[in-house]
């Protein structure tokens, strides 16, 4: 329904806040910063881990490594699908072993995202252990998982959709809800 | 890269014909994705057809093709089932359309077949609600190697493109061939097919215009970006149509002399198995310029993309 505006419930500039302050806690939370490693999930969580990276690095003056998951082959609902959406490649240039990963998406909702992306992220090796942040935690958990970082706290109805735009992908910096049509 | 929105829209692969540029594309692509599962260092395995069963259908010999689907089938975590044509009913007297409807019964959800005639994965097609693999037929197509041949041309030149490739030898009686022609004029390759007259029908050129045909390996090799070297296929016939292998050796081996008439960073193709001695040196085979182990690793995600791709059909199914 393109005639009913969009609220904006948070724009680039307190997106940006959200995320300095994801990356406060996230240094607060690792004892050793030497083990700390961020993996996004294609699409819009990997431009989110994109972004906490230079913060991350800035603070802990050192390199923090970042993979990227593509988590479509692991969906729990994959046979279920009209059609095979393509793959693209998973990359983890850094052995996962003894690493504290923190995992970055944009919503958390269902929770069976997470739950592939865990999936996955357990075929590439043992991580001592694994977080989770994300830019705004929606409600409607399906799933006993929750996050351990987040900007937005929400408790949004199902006919209604958190989107999170990234410049990258949709040219804006926000996060906005969306009533579906 | 293929858009997100885009979605394979066919439900058999019957051959290269009935492919686009962008089918084929998105097919290379996402066999990107399934390299990276082949490359890992322990899980090499996706649940992504968990619950889903393939039956690989093979009433030819073929262990190396069929050990390829197999290892794709297992690294998306499909069931399998080996039907093999000696010790079927097939050896009985059952026809193809009987042994298909048995095998619906089982209700399979894709099915690989390797079949001496041309016509036989379109009529398997029409009688079930599978998907179809071809993974070879006859003299026809063999369109997983044909693909799994062009993920490894882009992957060493980056495109497929304006390369021009030389298909050297057995022209005749080449599945590998046909779906090779069909996949490079696709995507906009410049081929020449090399061979003794005997070996290389010139009305071939009038099916895929613009390929060029020579019988002079010497004077294509200087102006070529790789060179597909196909197997004498004796026991086929080849025999037939060629003095004999030292005579063949001497006008269309690659070996290392002509190897100095190539382009230092030529490629060097073949879809085996190899007839070391007649079509190709050892030098050349095992050398720097050969990418031939290369194809069969290829081999395993190019075929993963295809059952993948084809695991969830949609829409209005194009054969």
């Amino acid at each position: 329904m393109p005639d009913i505006p969009s609220p904006c419930l948070l724009d680039a500039r307190q997106v940006e806040v959200h995320l300095q302050r994801i990356c406060r806690e996230i240094v607060a939370a690792s004892g050793n910063s030497e083990s700390l490693a961020l993996v996004g999930i294609r699409t819009r969580g990997l431009h989110l881990a994109e972004r906490l990276k230079p913060m991350l690095e800035e603070i802990l003056r050192k390199e923090v490594p970042l993979g990227i998951l593509d988590i479509t082959l692991y969906r729990d609902d994959l046979s279920e699908l009209t059609g095979s959406p393509i793959v693209r490649p998973t990359e983890i240039p850094f052995t996962l072993r003894d690493r504290t990963v923190v995992l970055v998406d944009d919503v958390l909702f269902t929770g069976r995202t997470i739950r592939a992306a865990m999936d996955a992220l357990q075929d590439h090796g043992r991580p001592e252990r694994i977080w989770l942040a994300v830019l705004a935690d929606r409600g409607g958990r399906q799933l006993p998982i929750q996050a351990d970082f987040m900007g937005l706290k929400l408790d949004v109805p199902p006919s209604q959709r958190v989107a999170v735009k990234v410049k990258e992908v949709d040219g804006v910096d926000g996060v906005f809800l969306e009533t579906r049509a | 890269m293929t858009t997100e929105r885009y979605l394979f829209p066919h439900r058999h692969l019957l051959g290269i014909e009935p492919l686009s540029p962008r089918d084929i594309t998105a097919i290379l692509d996402q066999a990107l994705a399934f390299e990276e599962v082949c490359e890992r260092p322990e899980i090499k395995i996706v649940p992504a057809l968990r619950k889903r069963l393939i039956v690989n259908l093979f009433f030819e010999n073929s262990t190396r093709t069929r050990n390829s689907f197999e290892i794709a089938e297992q690294r998306l975590s499909a069931e399998i089932i080996n039907f093999d044509a000696d010790t079927s009913s097939l050896s009985k007297g059952e026809t193809l359309v009987d042994t298909a409807m048995n095998l619906e019964s089982m209700r399979p959800d894709l099915i690989v077949m390797r079949h001496a005639a041309p016509g036989a994965h379109a009529l398997l097609a029409r009688h079930m609600k599978a998907s179809i693999v071809n993974a070879g037929d006859g003299a026809h197509e063999h369109p997983t190697q044909a693909l799994l041949d062009a993920y490894t041309l882009r992957k060493r030149f980056g495109r497929l493109e304006g390369l021009r490739i030389a298909i050297v030898g057995d022209i005749r009686n080449s599945r590998v061939v046909r779906s090779n022609l069909w996949l490079l004029t696709k995507m906009g390759a410049r081929v020449t097919l090399v061979g003794p007259p005997t070996l290389v029908p010139r009305q071939m050129a009038r099916t895929w215009p613009g390929v060029e045909v020579s019988n002079d390996l010497d004077a294509v090799l200087p102006d070529q970006d790789a060179v597909m070297m196909l197997r004498c296929q004796f026991e086929r016939g080849t025999g037939a149509f060629i003095p004999g292998p030292g005579e063949y050796a001497r006008f269309f081996q690659l070996n290392a002399a002509r190897m100095k008439l190539c382009r230092p960073d030529v490629a060097v193709l073949h879809p085996g198995p190899i007839n070391r001695g007649v079509e190709i040196t050892s030098e050349v085979a095992d050398g720097p310029n050969s990418v031939i182990l290369q194809q069969v690793t290829h081999g395993v995600p190019v075929r993963m993309a295809v059952l993948y791709l084809l695991c969830n059909p949609h829409g209005e199914q194009v054969p």
